[in-house]
């Protein structure tokens, strides 16, 4: 479809100062900001705390992270590309074309947290492990089919959404569980990083099958929508299996699942759709939430519980004080 | 009668969360170019945040806009900040913003289109700080 359009229209430039979709625009700055590299990181901080690890915890450790390294490397090879290819405007690909880049450089960072932390053979058993983990391969079987070539492209977008906002983050649980504990917190340092861009992908992407869903005709919504729910029931059905593999020798299969299911409604969230898992299903440690997001405290005035509220002192506000 | 004025964008996390919540809301424009609809006196405003990395750009530059009108501040009586923790430290960065530069409380702060745990307690709560607003008042 895209090569009949390149070949009957005028190839054209893009132009930046006349945008169809402002979102393209505050998204590509939003995702040129926050521009990283591996190396930022310090991560030989932690080749201690890693020493402090039981073998069983570091060969967990890297297993969830070779996890990590397949989806981020099916993004960027497939996941990114294949949008690429239903991108309404100009812009649209190439800030996908910058999500694809940002997915290789997350699947690179995981090799240097491993050159830094692990030995060769640890690491070489370990992607063996990914390729022959039943579950793992699972999840990765699933999303690629809805990116082979001549698939739905809203359908595409909801898969994609999965992988971004969803997918991760039975893995994204262990190094945010070991820096609630104060072990590797450069490595977390890092993978908030990743977290932080994952979230810019799912939250645009979504956006993108929004905008798709809004003139279609209320049954192939509907369709679309029954598409989205049954494709996460599986995904969920293969990442329970994951996690308990992966989770049950440490105990904490219970809170990891409790994050997905969290993960789960804010994936939902970002497609526009409501959430699937009850609250109460979705109920993640207050530590893991502390290790997300640090420094932020949660704001309660109203309960009159938790932190003390913020009022200010009051300041003449003008467009200069504003960081536009 | 009090109320309460929310933005949101084109994806439309805050919006949704206004619908669920059944409470009764006034939307600020997206394009500068829309009429700015009537106000309630004293309200509460929602507001999402859509920072970088360093916490530059939370505040929604409608909402600038219609905070640097002393007559649309002076009536601001809280904020809500809505977010996402996968921000980090930034996470609802923008209420905070706005609590210190117009001295009004932070109410709450929610991710996305909020969990129904969060609409229950943004409308209990607003029900509440209205009523010590007026005893005081």
């Amino acid at each position: 479809m895209k090569d009949a359009q390149v070949l009957r229209s005028v190839p054209r430039a893009i132009n930046w100062n006349r945008l169809e979709d402002e979102k393209d625009l505050e998204v590509w700055n939003r995702l040129t900001v926050n521009f990283w590299l591996p190396e930022k990181v310090p991560l030989s901080n932690d080749v201690q705390s890693w020493g402090q690890l039981t073998p069983e915890e570091q060969t967990l450790t890297i297993r969830v992270f070779t996890g990590l390294t397949l989806l981020d490397t099916i993004q960027n090879g497939l996941g990114a590309p294949a949008l690429m290819g239903d991108a309404i405007t100009p812009h649209e690909e190439a800030v996908l074309s910058n999500i694809a880049f940002m997915e290789a450089v997350h699947a690179r960072s995981y090799s240097s947290i491993f050159s830094t932390l692990c030995s060769t053979k640890e690491v070489d058993e370990a992607f063996r492990w990914s390729q022959e983990n039943p579950h793992l391969q699972a999840k990765a079987r699933a999303v690629l089919e809805t990116y082979a070539p001549g698939a739905d492209p809203l359908k595409r977008k909801i898969a994609s959404v999965f992988l971004e906002s969803f997918m991760f983050y039975s893995g994204f649980y262990l190094p945010m569980y070991w820096s609630s504990r104060a072990k590797l917190t450069n490595t977390a340092d890092l993978i908030r990083l990743i977290i932080r861009d994952e979230a810019v992908h799912g939250y645009y992407i979504g956006y993108k099958f929004q905008r798709g869903m809004e003139t279609l005709p209320q049954a192939r919504r509907d369709e679309l929508k029954d598409y989205a729910f049954s494709l996460l029931f599986e995904l969920y059905e293969i990442e329970s299996r994951y996690t308990e593999e992966l989770y049950d020798p440490l105990g904490l299969t219970e809170e990891v699942k409790a994050f997905l299911h969290y993960n789960a409604n804010k994936a939902l969230q970002n497609l526009g759709f409501e959430a699937l898992f009850p609250d109460e299903a979705a109920e993640v440690n207050p530590a893991i939430l502390a290790a997300l997001s640090p420094d932020s405290e949660n704001h309660d005035f109203f309960s009159g519980s938790g932190s003390s509220y913020v009022i200010g002192r009051a300041v003449a506000t003008e467009d200069d004080d504003w960081d536009f | 009668m009090p109320g309460l004025v929310y933005f949101s964008s084109a994806s439309g996390n805050t919006a949704r969360f206004i619908a669920r919540s059944g409470l009764k809301a006034t939307r600020l424009p997206i394009s500068p170019k829309d009429p700015l609809p009537d106000l309630p006196r004293d309200y509460v405003l929602i507001c999402p945040t859509y920072a970088d990395g360093l916490g530059r750009g939370a505040v929604p530059k409608q909402v600038i806009r219609f905070l640097n009108v002393p007559a649309h501040r002076e009536h601001l009586r809280g904020v809500i900040a809505t977010g996402n923790r996968n921000f980090g430290e930034t996470y609802a960065l923008s209420g905070r913003i706005i609590a210190e530069k117009c001295a009004v409380p932070l109410l709450y702060s929610f991710e996305l289109a909020g969990t129904d745990r969060d609409i229950a307690r943004v409308r209990d709560g607003l029900a509440a700080f209205w009523g010590t607003q007026c005893l005081t008042a």
